[in-house]
């Protein structure tokens, strides 16, 4: 009852944090888990509502479930901070990522390259006789593996989102 | 309506609209704009410190003894980091506080210009909140939020920096002070349900007790009175953090002392042993709590915090009520009038009896001599003999604090200003300027330490310049006290370095101010100048010579629990290996 167990598991959580959309509230947010000592897996961040200048910022984290309360409700504290919800604990959201993957290749490894991308539904938004840009998007899990097929064919370069995540329904969050 | 006027005379203008009396500061550059503002105006009266750290422990000091907010004025660069230590001090505290810093012209902000820092950057983590001004228009609006986020919820310090031609550039003022803040509105009310289930805990319980903080002083004297009450009408045991004394009097028969690392026997035992704890505006700090899986193994812990962040923080409660400590205790106090109650009688009698049996442990005795002052007797003589006058009482980090804590009590609120949180030595001095500015009639001493008063030592100018006549009663062993006492206890009597082997001539440097030095090392002497002291009209330095190896008990080690506690007349060997293993990466 009064014992903080030390023996939970350690997974990844999805925090989605409203926020005033001023100077410095990222460097808020952010500050709390590096003045821990804390990973950040995944960070986007972006204006949500010009008009009432309110920002959305999504964290993938690691860690137990009783460090998550805490930096929640650490993070909540902030005075730029609306709202924290820790989207791991829903069993519906939704998780989203996009990539773009860079292949570089000739002969067969570029015929295998595109027909992996068709396979995962990515797009081809920029091509020459020597190279590809894929465009893909899904979870993270989908994105990684098509990631690693393309390490044999001639991936030059990654550039990663991070995830961002809704929950489904109505219920606004 | 609004009106046009520079930047800083928009400063000038919000403090006055926010009722400001007295700003501690200390000029330079990127502050010359505000200051000569301040020079062409009397309304708010300037308080010249030595330091800038010394600014804003002053500010404290102002702030908790008056509830007020307390303002810094400095400039950018070395200004504001020597500000920091205080603004710090002041967030661990939840002290009120509003730090203006200069900086340099937008247009060399992070150009390494001179005296340039990223104070924003600097102060984001020790900070409630802070500011960069780059539009004058906003400088009103800024300074008002600021003064509201600096008092709202649970207080604390909130940093304006504002570059000098901001402070130059005409703008708009506009009168923002009842605004607030968009979207920061702390939870006052406490939810009704949760405390029905309070209630009904506390009338079902056999062992109570009432565990305070610094949350009921912050929330105001109201808070105080009802907690009066609300321990009158229960009977319950009541003790307190450091922070929280004064909120409930010492002298009453229900008061058990200070809890915790050298809290009471009494007050300690009965949070180990109790069966409902009610927390009411404490954050269960680790110098309470002890070991944390030993903590009050059996009782179901109820927690009032205004701070939703403190909930479930360190220890797990049962039941938590998010609100301002008054607003809940008013409720509280209501339901437990209406409700038709039938408290546990005979298991609260048992449970008094046994809290009579620890205070016959009488766990703050010490062997007195006649040869020489034991600190703790210092500590006794210098409350009975102001206990009757209006005194505020401050005081620095170390042995000398929970000596202070220990044997000084206090029946009021407000009347006690330490550095609780952050544990900054050189607190105490300045704070005391800030009290005396506040109160000017009063009797403000600083119970000190002769190392910890060497850090803001210079604020004794201060004090000569303003008429300010503190009283600072060094308690000298010429030791860091309290490390030496932990090099005793964790590191087999190696002092490494808490021997301080050149100690000033405290009586010479008071005079050297322009003060008044005294110094006793006879305890039949000792409150003849006790009285010299109280009686001088002047900023007083006084060296009282102590007993140099008195360690401060009871003590809880590090790393153990509540109910394993160390007394005065533990063997040396049981010093030697009180702390475990476990104990010694504790602090």
């Amino acid at each position: 009852m009064t014992m903080t167990t030390t023996d939970e598991k350690i997974e990844s959580h999805t925090l989605t944090i409203l926020v005033d959309n001023e100077p410095g509230v990222l460097a808020r947010v952010i500050g709390l888990f590096s003045g821990r000592g804390y990973n950040i897996e995944s960070l986007t961040v972006s204006e949500i509502s010009e008009s009432r200048e309110l920002s959305r910022i999504t964290i993938v984290t690691p860690g137990t479930p009783s460090f998550i309360a805490k930096i929640s409700a650490q993070v909540e504290r902030l005075i730029p901070v609306h709202r924290v919800y820790d989207l791991s604990l829903r069993e519906d959201t939704i998780f989203r990522e996009l990539a773009l993957l860079k292949v570089a290749g000739k002969g067969e490894n570029r015929v295998e390259a595109l027909r992996l991308a068709e396979a995962f539904q990515a797009d081809v938004v920029d091509a020459s006789l020597e190279h590809f840009v894929f465009e893909l998007r899904g979870r993270s899990k989908k994105i990684t593996q098509f990631i690693e097929l393309m390490k044999p064919l001639g991936l030059v370069n990654i550039v990663r989102t991070g995830v961002i995540a809704v929950s489904r329904g109505s219920e606004r969050m | 309506m609004a009106r046009t006027l520079s930047g800083a005379e928009i400063v000038l203008r919000t403090l006055g609209d926010q009722g400001v009396e007295h700003i501690f500061g200390y000029p330079g550059g990127a502050v010359l704009p505000i200051y000569d503002a301040l020079f062409q105006q009397n309304k708010i009266n300037h308080i010249l410190v030595r330091h800038e750290q010394g600014a804003t422990h002053a500010a404290e000091g102002y702030a908790r003894s008056t509830g007020k907010v307390g303002v810094v004025l400095v400039t950018s660069g070395p200004g504001a980091t020597n500000a920091v230590t205080g603004i710090a001090d002041a967030l661990l505290d939840s002290i009120p506080l509003v730090v203006i810093t200069g900086q340099v012209g937008t247009a060399l902000i992070g150009s390494d210009a001179f005296q340039e820092a990223d104070v924003v950057g600097i102060t984001r983590p020790c900070s409630k909140h802070n500011y960069l001004v780059r539009d004058v228009n906003d400088l009103a609006r800024i300074l008002h939020e600021a003064f509201y986020i600096a008092r709202s919820g649970r207080p604390g310090p909130v940093v304006v920096d504002i570059p000098k031609d901001v402070q130059f550039n005409l703008g708009k003022y506009a009168n923002f002070s009842n605004t607030g803040h968009r979207t920061y509105r702390p939870k006052m009310q406490g939810d009704k349900d949760k405390i029905k289930q309070a209630i009904a805990l506390m009338v079902a319980a056999k062992k109570p007790v009432f565990y305070t903080g610094g949350g009921v002083i912050n929330s105001g004297q109201k808070a105080s009175n009802l907690l009066r009450q609300l321990v009158e009408a229960t009977g319950f045991p009541i003790t307190s953090t450091l922070m929280g004394l004064g909120a409930f009097p010492a002298s009453d028969k229900r008061w058990l002392g200070m809890l915790g690392m050298h809290g009471t026997y009494e007050a300690n035992m009965a949070m180990h042993d109790c069966d409902v704890m009610i927390n009411i505006g404490a954050r269960f700090d680790d110098r309470i709590t002890g070991r944390l899986d030993a903590f009050s193994p059996d009782s179901k812990k109820i927690h009032i915090d205004i701070d939703p962040s403190s909930i479930n923080k360190t220890i797990q409660v049962d039941l938590p009520i998010v609100g301002d400590v008054a607003h809940v205790l008013e409720e509280m106090l209501e339901q437990w009038k209406t409700a038709k109650l039938k408290q546990e009688k005979e298991a609260l009698a048992g449970w008094w009896t046994e809290i009579e049996g620890w205070r016959k442990r009488k766990s703050l005795a010490y062997t007195n001599a006649s040869d020489k002052i034991m600190p703790q007797y210092a500590i006794e003589r210098l409350f009975a003999l102001t206990r009757e006058r209006d005194t505020y009482i401050t005081t620095e980090v170390g042995q000398h604090q929970m000596w202070a804590a220990q044997y000084f009590h206090f029946d009021r609120p407000n009347r006690w200003m330490t550095s609780g949180g952050l544990g900054t030595m050189g607190y105490g001095l300045p704070a005391a300027l800030g009290v005396q500015v506040a109160h000017p009639k009063a009797l403000v001493i600083d119970i000190a330490g002769d190392a910890s008063v060497q850090m803001t030592m210079q604020e004794m100018s201060s004090a000569v310049q303003h008429n300010l006549p503190i009283k600072i009663f060094i308690l000298n062993n010429e030791y860091m006290g309290m490390v030496r006492q932990w090099q005793e206890l964790l590191h087999e009597e190696r002092y490494s370095h808490s021997y301080t082997a050149a100690l000033p001539d405290f009586v010479k440097l008071a005079e050297a101010y322009g003060g008044h030095g005294i110094r006793c090392s006879d305890p039949a002497e000792l409150d003849n100048k006790i009285m010299e002291m109280i009686e001088s009209p002047l900023p007083v330095i006084f060296d009282c010579r102590v007993e140099k190896l008195a360690n401060c008990f009871p003590m809880i080690p590090s790393g153990n629990a509540h109910n394993e506690m160390l007394f005065a007349d533990a063997s040396k060997d049981d010093i030697g290996s009180a702390i475990g293993e476990a104990g010694k990466t504790g602090v």
